[in-house]
């Protein structure tokens, strides 16, 4: 094999200076634009983890007093949802993607594209702003009344940059919808699109129905909160369980904007790293719109201890259940296109592996609590905190990373040390365990989540959970330090690394600015491996 | 995306419509009508909100999609407000199907 020349003329190099990207309408820019932001954003959100892990390294609350603890699981909670999960996949690899993978020149509106990165950075303004002017203490979920008429800190400039950025998410969604709709390469039928897509498109419809769901709730919260007007506040006459309700709306349904584009890349990964066809095509596209629209249907198992009637959380809990039977279809598929392949151990692979283990016992553990009986039990303690975490963490970041592992190649045109990203991949797996396994534990055994003092017996599992948090923020280092080292030292990676299948693997890496030369015609089943041959690297 | 354009003409009578049912819905708040206070004032509103979607966001000449997708919104609209009654409705039912001690709403 001969090695690829990096291709003089491409999107990085099209332009040069500082206006040309903060002014650029080409996706894939945009798409940079949002992954440095969220970059950002997520260090910051680690940095508030860090905090709370060492505060409960020990017994007494003696680091973080126990209202700016309060903060810090707050921060942690809004800036890692809001600006780093729901944003990352869609907004990166999307954005960088899905035109390119349908064949079309940019997404169908590219400036209402850049609006939205700019969008998503007041909001992001407002946020940062009533972190530094002294936090907010809510709790992510800015539950009422305690939000309106208790908390002292900084709830209206949150809530509003959380409002604002919103809207980038909706136009995220608009873009894609009309994208997948519209620009599709001749050929490109909707049965020979890629799960990648599928998954987006589910995820948009999210984005679009429920989002602004979440806002106006928001703004209902600022009414209350600044003008008395009585929404929530059963003293004003409101009723407090109504935000429940309408919070989780969005907020359950937001799991799944954070998910179903981590199973997008699995889908795209196991096929190519299994060399076979995705077993069971049309099963793996509809589960993500029967996730998208089941999603909407579980909320309330969220408010089983909140008072809600007996009967409403029979018919949610049932539902709960039932949405549990889309995400298993994946699984179940993802094993199944593995069966007899010939499995090829590359670094975005071993990501894949750990996502699939870490999201399975996320998603069973949540059945545990879809249970009324067990829920009571186990409401608001760290097992809550666990799962939740199996899921957003070693189910999104994990299908992030794999994703941004596999794709570097084509948005950068150079590879990464294969054997750093391996040992990444490893570590994020054990010091991920680490931190979280323990806190089923303690959960089952009782101690209740954000409080900064525990009896001393749960020490040695609180321990193990800092420890483990540790080899995390090792894990999730690395790649940051070679990622940035191959901009300039790695290997040229040629149009296609992985031997993979699919339009963006047809052309150059990184594409040129209008991503393909001429309209490419589609004439392939998805994940033709049969006839792709035998494996390259 | 038809291209259809409306006659101006539409426009002033949709909005005469929006301000007959305005004024309506001030008139009806001077009236007692008992349990009807809130549906009456609920079914003015419905109108007027199918009136602005209809014309003025021209959603009565647009496509069958265009169509789908507003439906749709409205569709998931029903399933907040629904499920959400589901609790609100059955408050103080206890599961063997008595009516409970438990404190009801308002
Ligand atoms: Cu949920």
């Amino acid at each position: 094999m001969t090695t690829p020349a990096y291709p003089e003329l491409n999107y990085l190099n099209a332009t040069h200076g500082i206006r040309s990207w903060l002014l650029t309408k080409d996706h894939k820019r945009i798409a940079l634009l949002y992954l440095i932001s969220v970059t950002v954003f997520f260090g910051l959100g680690g940095m508030f983890a860090g905090l709370i892990r060492l505060e409960l390294t020990t017994p007494a609350g003696d680091l973080l007093a126990a209202d700016t603890y309060n903060k810090m699981f707050t921060m942690h909670g809004i800036v890692m949802i809001f600006f780093f999960l729901i944003p990352s996949i869609p907004a990166i690899l999307g954005n960088f993607l899905i035109p390119i993978m349908i064949g079309a020149k940019d997404l169908a509106f590219p400036r209402i594209n850049l609006l939205s990165w700019y969008i998503y950075i007041i909001g992001g303004s407002f946020t940062l702003y009533a972190i530094v002017v002294g936090g907010v203490d809510t709790g992510w979920t800015f539950y009422t009344p305690y939000s309106t008429s208790a908390s002292n800190t900084n709830v209206l400039p949150t809530g509003i940059g959380i409002f604002i950025t919103g809207f980038s998410s909706i136009l995220t969604g608009l873009n894609f919808i009309v994208t997948i709709h519209r620009m599709r390469a001749p050929g490109l039928t909707w049965f020979r699109l890629p799960l990648f897509v599928w998954a987006h498109y589910a995820t948009s419809l999210i984005q679009i129905l429920g989002t602004p769901v979440v806002a106006i709730t928001v703004l209902m919260l600022a009414a209350e909160r600044a003008f008395g007007i009585g929404i929530f506040n059963p003293a004003l006459g409101g009723d407090p369980v109504l935000f429940q309700h309408l919070f989780w709306f969005y907020s359950h349904p937001a799991v799944y904007i954070m998910i179903l584009p981590a199973m997008g890349v699995i889908s795209e990964l196991v096929a190519c790293f299994s060399r076979k066809p995705i077993f069971g095509y049309s099963f793996v596209a509809f589960s993500s719109l029967a996730i998208a629209v089941f999603g909407f249907l579980v909320w309330a198992h969220h408010m089983f201890v909140a008072g809600i009637s007996p009967y409403a959380a029979m018919v949610f809990s049932f539902l709960s259940f039932a949405v549990a039977i889309p995400s298993a279809v994946k699984t179940f598929n993802w094993a199944a296109t593995m069966y007899k392949g010939a499995i090829w151990l590359a670094s975005p692979m071993i990501f894949v592996f750990g996502f699939l283990g870490l999201f399975t016992i996320g998603g069973l553990t949540g059945l545990f609590l879809a249970s009324l009986g067990t829920d009571i039990h186990i409401h608001d303690t760290y097992f809550v905190v666990a799962h939740f975490h199996y899921i957003m963490v070693g189910g999104a970041i994990m299908g992030y990373l794999a994703g941004i592992h596999f794709y570097w190649p084509k948005i950068t045109g150079r590879m990464y040390p294969e054997a750093w990203a391996k040992f990444s991949a490893l570590a994020v797996f054990v010091g991920f365990n680490l931190t979280f396994f323990p806190q089923f534990i303690l959960g089952y055994m009782g101690m209740p989540r954000r409080y900064h003092t525990y009896p001393p017996e749960f020490q040695v599992l609180n321990v193990l959970s800092s420890a483990g948090a540790t080899i995390l923020a090792v894990g999730y280092s690395i790649p940051l330090i070679y990622l940035l080292w191959s901009l300039k030292y790695g290997k040229v990676a040629g149009n296609n690394p992985w031997g993979a299948t699919g339009l963006e693997w047809k052309t150059q890496s990184p594409p040129l600015t209008e991503n393909f030369t001429e309209t490419p015609i589609v004439t392939e089943e998805p994940y033709d491996y049969a006839r792709q041959g035998a494996h390259v690297g | 995306m038809s291209g259809h354009v409306s006659p101006k003409s539409m426009y002033f009578t949709i909005f005469g419509a929006l301000m007959f049912f305005t004024a309506l819905t001030v008139g009806v708040a001077f009236v007692d009508l008992g349990h009807l206070n809130f549906p009456v004032a609920l079914a003015i509103a419905i109108t007027k909100a199918t009136l602005v979607i209809l014309f003025f966001m021209h959603v009565i000449h647009s496509s069958r999609l265009t169509k789908l997708i507003v439906a749709t919104g409205f569709f998931f609209l029903l399933i907040l407000f629904g499920l959400t009654m589901t609790d609100y409705l059955t408050r103080g039912i206890q599961p063997n199907g008595q009516k409970g001690s438990m404190i009801t709403q308002h």
